[in-house]
Parts: C-alpha cells; structure tokens; sequence
C-alpha cells in the first residue's frame, strides 16, 4: 500500500465508525418511538376502562 | 437557548467544525519534510488520543462526584463518559496502527511504553463494561462501577508521560518543553481537528446521554401504567 492509501485508510475508518454510531443511534431511537407508540396506546386503554 | 436545546446547535458546529477539519488536515497543512504524506494521520490521531484520555478523565471525575454527594445520574453520565473513551479508544489503537505501519513498517510495537500502556488503559476500561454488567442494577451498582473507573484515571498520566519517560523513541514526541514541534500552520490544523474531535465526543456523549434517560424515563413510565 502506498503512503496516501494509509492515509485515506486511517481517515476511512474514522468515518466509518461516525457512521456506525448514528446508525445504532437511529437504531434505538426507532426503538424508544415504538416503546411509546405501546405506552400512548396502554394509557389509551387505561383511559378506556377508566 | 436553553441546555436541552443546544444540541442540535453544538451537532451542527460539530459536522461544520469536523468538514473544516479534514480540509486542513489533508489540504492545507504542508507536508511534512521527514514523514511525508503519512504525517497527516497525526492530525485526526493524536486529538482522538487527547479525546479518549479526556473522555475516561471525565468519567473518573462523575464517578468522584456520584461518590461525593450521591445522584444516580452521575453514575449514567460517567458510565457514558467511560463508553465515549473506549469508541475513541479503539479509534487510537486503529489510526495508531495504521500510522505505525506507513512509518515504521509494522502495525504494533511491544517495545513502545506508550503504546503498551495506552493499551492497558482501553483494556481496564473495556473490562469496567463487564462489572458494570455482571452487577444487578441499582445504587450499589453505581458505586463500584465509581471506584473502578476511579482506579482507571492513574492509568492516564502514565500513559500520557510514558513517551517522556520511556527509554525508547519510536514513538515521536511532538509536544516538549520546548513548545510544538511542528510550523504555525500545522500546529493551527491540529488545533481545528483537536476543536472539532472534542466537539464531536461531546455531541455523542449528550445524545448517547439523552437517549438513556429517555430510556430510563419510558421504563418508570411502563412500570406505573402495567
């Protein structure tokens, strides 16, 4: 490998990693809205049968 | 502006801030006369490495307040501190090998105090993970989990000065008595990706932060309705 390619690689991976964390950020946000999506339908219920 | 709203102000100057930096990291900082084009690794490799020890020093610090005046969020706070140091961690250890071996022709060397040492350090910190999940949740897990990552924070000045103190010089010493070994121009471009690699562990760290108690709070929340 030449000097530039080390060079893109070290910069490749940084980039890489910034990726990877907002895609597992994204990925527990989609959770966290789904858990309220199932808490706002419970209290609904709750509601209901109040 | 309040706290809570600043994020995504400080997550844009970061992406800003983070754009800017790869520009003077591989444009406009000249090359180095010894190292050559490899050198440019330095830019984005010693602030992540800054950032890391940063990061495991803050955890520390949450970990003496949660054991000075109690708070369960300062165990989440340091808990999420010590996660941003091991991500900036393992990020040393990576663009630190691939330097290794553009410049010295291998990608790891025992003999380097300092690279041993910063390794010992991402290895405690990996295994704070273990206790912290081998412990039922709770006050008494927060405050073990403290006096580990109290312990760690030793590990981070003989880290730091190993280089300074060690008997070999493969690893270089850029930062003396004597001020930065580098021109203005460089150190000016290490001091923009140093600005904007803080900035960025700060971003993740409040969002990482934020997404916790979040968590925490829909958790209370499913326990008062079921």
């Amino acid at each position: 490998m030449s000097q530039g390619q080390y060079v893109a690689l070290a910069y490749g991976v940084v980039l890489v990693f910034v990726l990877l964390w907002a895609t597992i950020i994204a990925a527990k946000l989609s959770r966290l809205e789904s858990e309220t999506a199932d808490l706002a339908a419970l209290a609904q219920e709750r509601e209901g049968d109040g | 502006m309040s706290s809570r709203n600043s994020l995504p102000l400080f997550a844009g100057t970061t992406a800003v801030l983070l754009g800017l930096a790869v520009v003077v990291a591989l444009l406009v900082a000249p090359e180095d006369a010894n190292q050559g084009v490899s050198q440019r690794i330095f830019y984005f490799h010693v602030p992540i490495a800054l950032t890391a020890y940063l990061c495991f020093g803050l955890g520390a610090w949450k970990a003496l307040r949660l054991l000075w005046v109690g708070g369960e969020r300062r165990d989440v706070e340091s808990y999420t501190w010590i996660h941003q140091g091991t991500i900036f961690g393992t990020l040393t250890l990576i663009t630190g090998s691939i330097w290794a071996k553009a410049s010295w022709g291998v990608w790891w060397s025992w003999g380097s105090n300092q690279l041993v040492l910063f390794l010992v350090l991402f290895l405690f910190y990996c295994a704070y993970f273990m206790l912290r999940f081998s412990i039922d949740e709770g006050a008494r897990r927060g405050r073990i989990c403290a006096v580990y990552a109290l312990f760690g924070v030793a590990l981070i000045p003989a880290s730091f000065f190993a280089i300074r103190l060690a008997s070999d010089f493969i690893h270089p010493t850029v930062f003396s008595r004597e001020g930065p070994q580098m021109t203005g121009t460089m150190f000016g471009s290490f001091l923009v990706c140093w600005a904007a690699i803080t900035l960025l562990a700060y971003v993740m760290y409040r969002t990482e932060v934020v997404g916790k108690r979040i968590d925490a709070s829909l958790r209370e929340l499913r326990e008062v309705l079921s």
